[in-house]
């Protein structure tokens, strides 16, 4: 197989003078993640600040009713509220070990963002943070968290003014300020070394989520589910259980509203192969070539593209790609709030819902692992605004 | 068959400007800039106004080596419509109108999804002499540069001030018309002043490579060129001559000035 790629997917399609960087950055992946320093602080980090090893819960009520066992594992317990912080806390203490005294993100709902910059607030590393101007609006909280730790968050005024616009404005920053500045990719994907790099961070969720199972139940999970943006939750989940045949592997994209033509944020399912950011993946794209806009009620699933490790699993049949939509997102996520008492982010609900739309196909008494990515505190106002909706919606009709 | 048996439109335009002892000019226009029917006498323009090869812009949503400029122009002509197929059916009935060979500079994904086998087919009857793709690096290249190659047309690569000297070495084994140095370490615009360490770069550069040199990004005004001669062998205007036109000028006033 071709360096950097699954498959057909993957590989580096930058401009020449991302070259260097990216070739540097492979370089440190090889020297020094693997090392014993290196290895010994993330360790440290990861336990006593970001808190792990996060839960892996099983839900009391909600399995009694659904006739199988809904566990979740509970990134959302993770220092920030979501499982960004795994990948960040990495590649932040990689910026710090190559000598580079920046770090810079893109962000779409933020919490990629906050997690960059609470890293850096920790690390001692200067932040700034490319945010679509649409997204700066949508969720202002984590905007000025992302301030108030000292980031420098720059809207992004062109193209659609969100996440891939955020990530054109962070490669073009990151052309002219290489020298200084590592670039931590939020998500899975991107050109190569970034989907490997993030992959590894993020796949302690599954190594974790593994150990658990057999602790509590002495078995494997029957299906592990998690939810779709750019894929780092759902491949740090999913890796472990790659080679477990027996384990039946869901990730879970968002269908936008659902109806028929609608933008959606789902290009494994509803999109063609193509090349942006770096990568050759499934994207949403028109005939010519042109990105599309994408939709999803949650802001970190809102992507036209996919990470290349999916993009193969889905090729080759080790997964399953499913889809859930804004209500029926909406849906589980109140639903697991008022049964179980969990606020789950709206990226992470999606995946929830595919196991509450599949219920009646899951086999009863079959363990079921989901990737709670993330909490659902920073999408209270989404969520009154889209019940503020259904609702003029039914009187209307 | 190697690119280099067969004579480069390219190489021998930039040579022939170089025979008269000046540099070869290359004007980037985005297709369909300012709207389909100026652009052609745009074209026209700056065909007659002295340029060496003439750059075409193939329009696309997520252009990340460009500059404010070039985006806000590319996604304009995205509006009007502007897309691979439009481009070669109209260069195709202007076939023989233009002195200068043409080169096509636009992102991978548009072009992938038209096909590279599809382009090779077309470029003759287009006029169409080279590609450059500023997205698709020396890794990924060898596929799409053999593709083209059956179709006569160069893949153009682009290096930069951060390219080593072992891979100026990798990118002269294949390269063929010419290569595109990128003046500075950013995006494409106007730029006051080039970098300091360019020149260094250059030297570096003009050693490696065979094929001519032509230098671009960043270019603001013919003086910035004086000191550029015998170290490059071409100059790319982009986001200036954009400008130009979109202060009510017209290409024919701003190749006056350049001259
Ligand atoms: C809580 C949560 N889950 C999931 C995602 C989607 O990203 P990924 O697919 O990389 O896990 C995000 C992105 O912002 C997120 O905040």
């Amino acid at each position: 197989m071709k360096k950097g790629y699954f498959g057909d997917f993957g590989g580096q399609f930058v401009p020449e003078l991302l070259m260097p960087p990216l070739i540097e950055l492979e370089k440190a992946c090889e020297d020094i993640v693997p090392g014993e320093a290196f290895q010994n602080t993330l360790h440290e980090l990861l336990a006593d600040y970001v808190g792990r090893p996060t839960p892996l819960y099983l839900c009391r009520n909600l399995s009694k009713r659904l006739g199988f066992n809904l566990w979740l594992k509970r990134e959302d317990l993770a220092h920030t509220g979501a499982h960004k912080i795994n990948n960040t806390m990495g590649q932040g203490l990689l910026t710090k070990m190559m000598g580079k005294p920046c770090i810079m993100a893109e962000t779409g709902a933020g919490q990629h963002g906050v997690a960059t910059a609470t890293a850096a607030a920790m690390l001692g590393l200067d932040c700034i943070v490319f945010m679509g101007a649409v997204d700066v609006r949508r969720q202002a909280h984590n905007v000025r968290r992302m301030e108030l730790l000292g980031s420098k968050v720059v809207p992004v005024e062109s193209g659609t003014r969100t996440l891939k616009d955020a990530i054109n404005a962070a490669l073009r920053y990151w052309i002219e300020n290489q020298r200084t500045t590592h670039y931590c990719f939020g998500t899975a994907a991107g050109p190569h070394p970034f989907p490997t790099l993030v992959r590894n961070f993020q796949s302690i969720i599954g190594r974790e989520a593994r150990q658990q199972m057999m602790e509590k139940v002495g078995k494997l999970p029957d299906y592990v589910v998690a939810c779709v943006g750019g894929g780092s939750n759902a491949i740090g989940m999913f890796h472990e259980f790659i080679p477990l045949d027996s384990v039946r592997i869901v990730g879970v994209e968002a269908a936008g509203t659902g109806e028929p033509g609608c933008y959606n944020s789902a290009p494994l399912n509803l999109g063609s192969p193509g090349v942006l950011h770096g990568m050759h993946t499934p994207l949403l794209q028109t005939e010519d070539g042109q990105i599309l806009p994408s939709h999803s009620i949650s802001a970190g699933l809102d992507y036209p593209g996919v990470g290349p490790e999916h993009a193969e699993l889905h090729a080759s049949g080790r997964a399953a790609y499913g889809m859930a939509n804004d209500d029926q997102a909406l849906d589980a996520c109140l639903e697991l709030t008022k049964v179980e008492g969990i606020l789950p982010a709206l990226e992470s609900s999606h995946a929830v819902a595919w196991v509450l739309a599949n219920k009646d196909k899951i086999e009863p008494g079959a363990d079921v692992a989901v990737c709670l990515s993330g909490r659902g505190d920073k999408d209270t106002f989404i969520i009154e605004e889209a019940l503020a909706a259904r609702e003029s919606k039914e009187k209307r009709s | 068959m190697s690119a280099a048996m067969i004579e480069s439109g390219l190489e021998a335009a930039i040579r022939a400007a170089a025979k008269e002892g000046r540099l070869a000019l290359v004007p980037f226009l985005p297709a369909g800039y300012p709207d389909k029917d100026r652009f052609f006498e745009e074209l026209d323009q700056l065909d007659q106004g002295g340029a060496d090869i003439i750059e075409i812009g193939v329009p696309f949503s997520d252009p990340v080596a460009d500059g404010p400029v070039v985006e806000e122009a590319s996604l304009h002509c995205l509006e009007l419509g502007v897309n691979l197929g439009w481009i070669f059916d109209e260069l195709a009935k202007r076939k023989g109108r233009y002195k200068a060979p043409l080169v096509l500079m636009g992102y991978m994904n548009p072009f992938y999804q038209y096909g590279f086998d599809k382009i090779a087919d077309r470029a003759k009857e287009a006029g169409v002499a080279g590609l450059v793709v500023p997205d698709l690096p020396l890794e990924e290249s060898f596929d799409v540069r053999k593709t083209l190659a059956a179709g006569g047309v160069d893949l153009v690569s682009l290096v930069g001030l951060n390219t080593s000297a072992e891979r100026l070495a990798e990118y002269a084994a294949v390269s063929s018309g010419f290569v595109y140095f990128v003046s500075v370490l950013g995006v494409t615009g106007v730029r006051n002043a080039l970098p300091d360490e360019m020149l260094e770069h250059l030297k570096m550069a003009k050693q490696a490579f065979d094929v001519p040199l032509a230098l671009g990004f960043g270019l603001k005004s013919p003086e910035q060129l004086v000191p550029l001669k015998g170290l490059v062998d071409a100059a790319v205007f982009g986001s200036a001559l954009i400008r130009h036109i979109k202060d009510g000028g017209d290409s024919a006033s701003f190749m006056a000035r350049w001259k």
